[in-house]
């Protein structure tokens, strides 16, 4: 796995890391989940194989965010089974704690917690979670702050580093946890457009390393590239589903058409 | 290069930073824009200057100049305040204060053992020195806590190692404020903390219970809850089952001061973002992880302010006990001057209290304010 060549958003498409002979690392099946009396998930199915991309898109509302939420359960759902790594998701607290172990997840607004510096962000979950000795995890955070190349800001605050910065903790904090699964929900949306491609850059590097990987986001140029699949949502259903040149170029349904000509005509 | 508007010339790249001209610095260009900015202002600031320097000059003399700091005691213990008296509040008599202020510290306790609640003082001051700094803040905290109070009791009361055993009700003045407010904020806090967590759990139960709680204790003086703790409290008891008066009073000021301080706790719970509740949990960490590695320090951090405006005023408070007859040091100071010899000095008395409880008070103002910029560095650029 070599770090060192950047991979630039413009080149061809990443090599698919598709395992057809592992186990899925995610299934869906049928479910469903409802915010008071609205309906916010309405059957979804989605199967998602070890070492697969899969691009999330769709108008907000949709429910895309929310699916991705009830992955590793920051939502519940209500109807319907949720399969991560193959431990389904319920009630259970000690299924909750193994499979939250396993994903990671990157937010909109970054998350980073404040009162601590960068190394102590990235450490923080390997030494109380994963019971790491000190050293060890800062040695294994400095790793990744080096692949997301920002290892000199290790003892800064959060608050002294670029929007773009801060969300390559982020990435680097989730991935300390050496998790199979990265959630990505909309990690450029809250970003100046000159920081988009740093993150966009760090994520394609993910991509090529054979991470399972589910993100939402409007960036088509990075679903072409690195997507295996695109998932259209809309209205809280998954309305179409395919490569990213099935779905970009030939749309089947007016809703999908609609959506692609108001992102369009937004680039 | 700063913003440069339409009409200014284009400023060369790198051109030498000039400093502020001398007429918008320095204290001649601070006085002009402050206290004399035009005639209005120059007369309110001349009015009030002569106004605070006739007070100023007023209160030097009546507290130095005209001060009287001792009398004659007769042989009979009579204290002489004829010359006191003769000022007619001219000057101040800090006589009753040179007489007095070892009842007024310690009370009742016997006189030839005043050496003991004096040392609990020194130890209590010590101990919150120890407390808050840095350097110590660690398990060893926790042995250093119980040692010293352990120390403080043995001193007290006595009874052991030679020392003459001293009841209770004999106990008064400075020990017993500080007794009360260090055991009061030693326990409300933590309490408070798992009340204000408790009002935003999840179980029904225990947030129903913590709601309840507050509401019942927050909604009462603490003047009523110090007359149930004394009076109605021993009749719920069994026949000869006596709880110390003192630790009554304690256990109210720990629920009163508690409720207070849940809810200011939770106020900081509450102004944390939902992403890092979400983030600590995307994570794995556990309720009692999350709580104590990411929440708690930020949510504490950011009411530093209110949780010490809570804390001095409880502090204050602790005077309230007087109406269940225990002497802190602002009764000890009020039965000071109970004597015939020395009524009437009421005001240096109150004086001398009252700088006690200022020392106390700043003290722990200041140490807040140094305390928040330290804590909050991450926030600054």
């Amino acid at each position: 796995m070599d770090m060192s060549a950047a991979i630039d958003t413009s080149q061809g498409h990443v090599a698919s890391a598709v395992r057809t002979d592992a186990p899925p690392a995610i299934v869906l099946d049928k479910v469903n989940k409802w915010f008071g009396a609205l309906h916010v998930l309405r059957d979804v199915n989605l199967q998602v194989a070890t070492g697969e991309r899969v691009v999330v898109c769709g108008p907000s509302g949709s429910g895309k965010s929310t699916m991705i939420r009830c992955i590793n359960r920051l939502e519940t759902h209500q109807e319907g089974h949720i399969l991560v790594d193959g431990i389904e998701l319920s009630d259970d607290v000690r299924a909750l704690d193994a499979i939250r172990r396993e994903v990671g997840m990157v937010f909109q607004s970054f998350n980073l917690f404040p009162h601590l510096t960068v190394l102590e962000n990235c450490t923080l979950a390997p030494i109380w979670v994963r019971k790491m000795p000190k050293k060890q995890a800062e040695e294994l955070a400095m790793e990744y702050l080096t692949r997301v190349k920002i290892p000199e800001q290790a003892l800064k605050y959060p608050g002294q580093l670029s929007g773009g910065q801060q969300q390559r903790v982020a990435i680097a904090r989730a991935l300390c946890m050496k998790p199979k699964i990265m959630l990505f929900d909309e990690p450029t949306s809250a970003l100046d457009p000159e920081m988009i491609k740093e993150v966009l850059d760090t994520m394609v590097m993910l991509a090529a390393e054979g991470m399972t990987m589910i993100c939402v986001t409007h960036e088509m140029g990075f679903a072409r590239q690195v997507a295996d699949r695109v998932v259209f949502m809309d209205r809280g259903e998954v309305v179409e589903v395919g490569t990213p040149e099935q779905v970009f170029n030939d749309p089947k349904t007016d809703r999908l058409q609609l959506f692609l000509s108001q992102i369009l005509r937004g680039h | 290069m700063s913003d440069i508007t339409a009409n200014s010339p284009p400023v060369a790249a790198g051109s030498p930073p000039r400093s502020a001209p001398i007429t918008a610095v320095g204290p001649i260009a601070w006085l002009r824009t402050n206290l004399f900015s035009g005639w209005l202002s120059t007369a309110v600031t001349l009015v009030l200057g002569y106004l605070v320097i006739r007070a100023v000059m007023g209160f030097v003399d009546w507290a130095f100049i005209n001060a009287i700091w001792s009398v004659p005691v007769a042989p009979n213990g009579q204290a002489q305040t004829q010359a006191c008296r003769e000022l007619q509040g001219s000057g101040a008599c800090w006589a009753v204060v040179t007489e007095k202020h070892r009842f007024m510290l310690f009370g009742t306790y016997p006189y030839e053992q005043h050496w003991r609640p004096a040392l609990v003082c020194i130890l209590f001051v010590a101990l919150y020195i120890v407390s808050a700094l840095k350097r110590f803040w660690n398990w060893t905290l926790v042995p250093i806590w119980i040692g010293t109070l352990t120390a403080i009791g043995v001193l007290m009361w006595g009874g052991l190692f030679g020392l003459p055993y001293v009841p209770q009700e004999r106990w008064g003045g400075l020990p017993i404020t500080l007794i009360l407010a260090t055991f009061g904020l030693a326990f409300a806090f933590p309490l408070s903390i798992l009340v204000a967590l408790g009002r935003r759990s999840s179980l029904p139960a225990i947030k129903v219970l913590c709601i309840l709680y507050v509401e019942l204790i927050r909604g009462v003086p603490l003047i009523s809850l110090l007359f149930m703790a004394s009076v109605m409290f021993p009749l719920f008891l069994p026949e000869g089952m006596n709880i110390d008066k003192l630790l009554r009073a304690q256990i109210a000021i720990i629920l009163f001061a508690g409720a207070y301080l849940a809810e200011v706790v939770r106020a900081g719970l509450q102004a944390l973002p939902k992403g890092q509740y979400e983030a600590a949990d995307a994570m794995g960490l556990s309720y009692w992880q999350k709580t104590g590695l990411i929440i708690l320090p930020q949510a504490l951090r950011t009411v530093i302010p209110p949780l010490v405006n809570t804390f001095i005023g409880f502090f204050k408070d602790t005077s309230l006990v007087l109406i269940i007859g225990i002497f802190d040091l602002l009764t000890a100071g009020k039965t000071a001057i109970v004597e015939p010899s020395w009524q009437g000095f009421g005001i240096e008395v109150y004086v001398f209290v009252g700088s006690i409880y200022l020392v106390f008070c700043f003290a722990m103002s200041k140490y807040s304010a140094g305390l928040e910029s330290d804590l909050n560095r991450h926030r600054r650029r």
